[in-house]
């Protein structure tokens, strides 16, 4: 009854209606459609069910060989991850260290960039022609490299652990010290402190730590291709099981074979684990005392997060240095010959990104926030579906999403690889969660009242929703829509699959000069994409950002 | 008169993880054209989802509403013509005052000047000109709270709803407040539904009161029917105070009924329906109802048991012989003298006052 009314009641707000039918068909055919081709090809062959490729997996060692790696290096990566990420949480707050905001910015570095930066950086040290690796041959003449799973553990490990950083900062700060300053004015000692509380306090968010980087580890495609060596994964091998072999039953394979894994790290993380979190207690955060730890320790911690910080500023360091050179590691000396390439040959591939940035930006800006207020605050049939769909593409590996949209794609009626739109596409949909993520946050701050009040004046949803609820959640809007802008410009894992001769992405343009082991050009690819995401995060972030939030805050 | 509320069987039932809350529970209500009827009831007994059942804001499980005697339960709230006071007021905050009333007029494609002249007149109205240019955050509560009511005003609503408008005004400006209200809504002439739980706010307010309890709908009347002639228990104890004495009915006549309470007083008190000699009731009797004698006087012997005094009204508590306990207040204590414990005193009813339920 009461359904049937809500569905009477749409009929009555047009507009309402169109936007949650149009919202509908797009989910259905640009997350649901392209994942059931995923899932039928990997099932059927020739029209029969024949999922033979599931059926060889122990036998061939091309299926399972690179799901145990993967497994290996997410396993490793996640491990190491999280230590690291808590070893700077607690720094952070628990301790007095000096340049703390100084760390948490360079902690971001990995977040912002390309990830495989960092393992172009770890090439340009150890790999083939590396600084380090040159430097073994002929002082001591050793031979050794790093591709590989070292590389992967390495290069994963820097690039994923501020995700774990991130989370537990989050965990530890909600922490209320004055559980540990009792617990020490109880008389217990600082270790039996830290393990007794502060630890078992920060479990679930550790838990939830370790199974999101677990999870990036997993889905990770840059830095395997980059590094990986003879120690293939999931993503590379079906990356190479479309492009090399042309055979898309055993990538879709090898994609749901690794959607296993991800999706169930996926809702333990989500369901289990976040249920779980203490971390509500206190809600404020109290300025902490930071009686728990020893000077030694501070100091310890410091060091352990200079040395920490000196690589990653290193390896971003050692790419802008890689890139004004002739030839990395044959002929090192300067020249701004790379860049007048990036300028000339590559420019197609920098305006095709921005093209295709500039199309993908404002309209996943605008579907997030759309979705996010349908989702919170009207009451329509299928809103809990259309909640869940839309965060679907944030579970699900860009290897899959990209092996899905060339299957749903590359026929008519719907015929769109080749096209800009269909890279487009995959950035909306693929990050488009979280934009709707910020937008929720932020309705939830905003009092219902306030959009009712206009409603019942008469203002239809349109009218609503332009007029009262975009001013009002502005900051997430733009901030969802720098997301999106910034990972056209640094993702890969998903778009690979789509690119085309006409339409090509300057991170694409990057892997291939790797590929053709011009390291220095590939450097120089890759700092012009870092100097055009921070210009891009200072623009819209800070000058415009600051501005509307100044509005905001103003009027709050 | 015409009707401009109806609300037939409503029903909301809202469903959480587990439980399910039947907020309103068939729900009957008529708001005559420029009455202004209160929904009073303790919290969590349904009057803010009936009121958003009016407004439109949620869908009803079962029933209808009416405006005006038209069927609007299918109809948004920009398809229906109220305008609501919230109790948060849901100003827009990145609107200046002007544009916060003015908007309702925009909506209606108004002519500009039109807009500029019935904003300047409304605000007039609840005195706020002069602060058309400032934001919401730079007025004061009781302003903040007059822009809510003015901008619900401005587009002149078939009903005003109001979910407690002033619940957050200190109690100076509480009382300054709804005295305007009332003042405007009649002057105006404006059919008004009233959320609130303050039961003297309610009997200040209102031509009608509906006590609700649980979802469900107790009484409907006027402050005065409601308070001297509640419809049960509930009612009785939720509007002012009252004791609560075990009666038997012992006699009928025309307009009167001859009632024995527990220690064997015989009154004669006002008739009431349905109360056939020798049931058993309840009689329901308020504090200030009763008169405080000395000893041997009045109907009946009773002994102080504890005392309270607050300067313009003394309330005692009084044991009397059938073992009940007797609330009373005495209006200036002064020229009768405060009683300490354990005195005796004589105790006599006015009969007038007194109203029977069955029990
Ligand atoms: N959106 C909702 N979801 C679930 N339950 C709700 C919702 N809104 C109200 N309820 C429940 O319905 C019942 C009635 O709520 P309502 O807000 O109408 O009470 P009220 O009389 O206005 O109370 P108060 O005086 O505290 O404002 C309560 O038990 C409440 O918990
Ligand atoms: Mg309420």
């Amino acid at each position: 009854m009461e359904r049937y009314r809500e569905l009477r009641r749409l009929v009555h707000d047009p507009f309402l209606l169109f936007l949650v039918t149009l919202v509908f068909a797009l989910l259905t055919l640009f997350i649901v459609y392209p994942l059931v081709r995923v899932l039928t090809t990997s099932l059927f062959y020739r029209g029969e069910f024949n999922p033979k490729y599931f059926l060889q997996f122990f036998q061939r060692r091309y299926l399972i060989k690179p799901f145990l790696n993967s497994l290996t290096v997410g396993g490793l990566v996640s491990l190491l991850g999280t230590l690291i990420g808590f070893v700077f949480a607690y720094a952070v707050t628990r301790t007095d260290i000096p340049g703390k905001s100084l760390f948490k910015v360079i902690a971001t570095f990995p977040i912002i960039s390309p990830p495989f930066l960092i393992a172009l950086a770890a090439i340009l040290l150890l790999g083939n022609h590396g600084l380090i690796t040159e430097f073994l041959r002929t002082r001591f003449g050793i031979d050794w490299d790093i591709y590989g799973l070292p590389g992967l553990v390495l290069t994963e490990t820097l690039a994923y652990f501020p995700l774990a950083f991130m989370t537990l900062e989050g965990v530890l700060s909600g922490i209320d010290p004055a559980l540990e300053e009792s617990a020490l004015d109880l008389g217990a000692s600082r270790l039996r402190t830290f393990f007794r509380v502060t630890l078992p306090l920060a479990t679930p968010g550790i838990a939830s730590a370790l199974l999101l980087v677990f999870i990036r580890s997993l889905e990770d495609f840059g830095n395997p291709i980059v590094i990986q060596g003879h120690y293939p994964v999931l993503t590379t091998q079906a990356y190479l099981a479309v492009t090399g072999m042309y055979n898309l039953p055993l990538a879709a394979t090898l994609s749901v074979i690794l959607l296993v894994p991800t999706l169930l790290a996926f809702v333990l993380q989500r369901y289990w684990v976040s249920r779980r979190s203490y971390v509500t207690v206190t809600g404020r955060p109290t300025p902490s005392s930071l009686k728990a730890t020893t000077s030694g320790l501070k100091w310890g911690l410091f060091a352990v997060l200079c040395v920490l910080s000196g690589i990653i500023l290193l390896f971003y360091g050692l790419v802008f240095y890689g890139s004004l050179t002739r030839m990395w590691g044959l002929d090192n000396t300067l020249t701004l010959e790379n860049y007048r390439y990036v300028f000339s040959t590559g420019l197609d591939y920098l305006l095709d990104t921005l093209k295709i940035a500039g199309m993908a930006t404002p309209i996943g800006g605008i579907l997030a926030v759309v979705i996010a207020y349908l989702v919170t605050r009207k009451r329509f049939p299928g809103r809990g579906l259309m909640d869940f769909l839309s965060m679907l593409n944030f579970a699900i590996p860009g290897t899959i999403v990209g092996i899905g949209y060339i299957l749903a794609f590359h026929r008519p009626p719907l015929q769109l690889t080749g096209t800009a739109a269909i890279i487009a596409l995959v950035f909306i949909f693929r990050r488009m969660p979280v934009g709707i993520r910020e937008a929720v946050a932020m309705l939830q701050q905003v009092d219902p009242a306030i959009e009712e009040a206009a409603v019942d004046l008469g203002a239809g949803f349109s009218r609503a929703f332009r007029r009262i609820v975009l001013p009002l959640i502005s900051p997430a809007f733009i901030s969802g829509m720098v997301y999106i802008f910034v990972r056209c410009v640094t993702a890969i894992s998903a778009v690979v699959f789509v690119v085309s001769a006409q339409w090509q992405l300057i991170t694409v343009a990057l892997l291939h000069e790797v590929d053709n082991a011009d390291l220095s050009q590939a450097a120089a690819y890759g700092v012009v994409i870092i100097v055009v995401v921070l210009s891009v995060i200072l623009l819209l972030d800070n000058v415009l950002g600051k501005m509307i939030l100044r509005r905001w805050q103003r009027v709050h | 008169m015409s009707i401009e509320v109806r609300l037939e069987g409503l029903t909301k039932v809202f469903h959480s993880h587990r439980e399910s809350v039947v907020a309103v529970d068939l729900l009957d209500l008529q708001v005559e054209r420029g009455e202004l009827v209160t929904l009073l009831g303790p919290s969590g007994c349904g009057k803010t989802t009936t009121l958003r059942l009016v407004g439109g804001f949620e869908i009803p499980t079962a029933g209808e509403v009416y405006l005006g005697g038209k069927r609007v339960t299918h109809l948004p709230p920009q398809r229906r013509d109220t305008a609501t006071v919230f109790q948060s007021y849901g100003l827009f905050p990145h609107m200046t005052v002007f544009e916060n009333v003015a908007f309702g007029l925009k909506v209606r494609h108004l002519p500009r000047d039109e807009v500029r002249r019935r904003v300047r007149e409304a605000l007039k109205l609840v005195n706020l000109e002069g602060l058309e240019r400032r934001y919401p955050r730079e007025l004061s509560g009781g302003q903040q709270q007059r822009v809510a009511l003015c901008r619900a005003l401005v587009i002149e609503p078939r009903v005003l709803l109001f979910d407690e408008p002033l619940s957050n005004l200190d109690a100076k400006l509480r009382v300054e407040t709804r005295e305007q209200i009332r003042r405007l809504q009649k002057e105006l002439g404006i059919t008004s539904l009233y959320v609130t739980h303050d039961q003297a706010e309610a009997m200040a307010i209102s031509d009608r009161i509906a006590v609700m309890s649980e979802g469900r709908l107790q009484q409907i009347g006027p402050p005065y029917e409601i308070y001297a002639h509640p419809a049960n228990r509930f009612v009785a104890d939720f509007i002012g105070r009252a004791n609560f004495l075990r009666a038997v009915v012992v006699g009928a006549m025309d307009e009167k009924l001859a009632v024995e309470l527990a220690g064997g007083v015989r009154l004669e008190v006002p008739f009431v329906e349905g109360l056939e000699p020798g049931t058993e009731a309840v009689a329901v009797v308020r504090p200030e109802a009763v008169d405080i004698l000395p000893e041997g006087e009045g109907d009946v012997t009773a002994i102080v048991v504890f005392g309270h005094y607050t300067g313009s009204l003394a309330t005692y508590k009084l044991s009397l012989p059938s073992g009940e306990t007797l609330e009373v207040e005495v209006l200036s204590p002064q020229e009768k003298g405060f009683l300490s414990e354990g005195t005796r005193v004589g105790v006599r009813f006015h009969r007038q006052s007194i109203h029977l339920l069955k029990e």
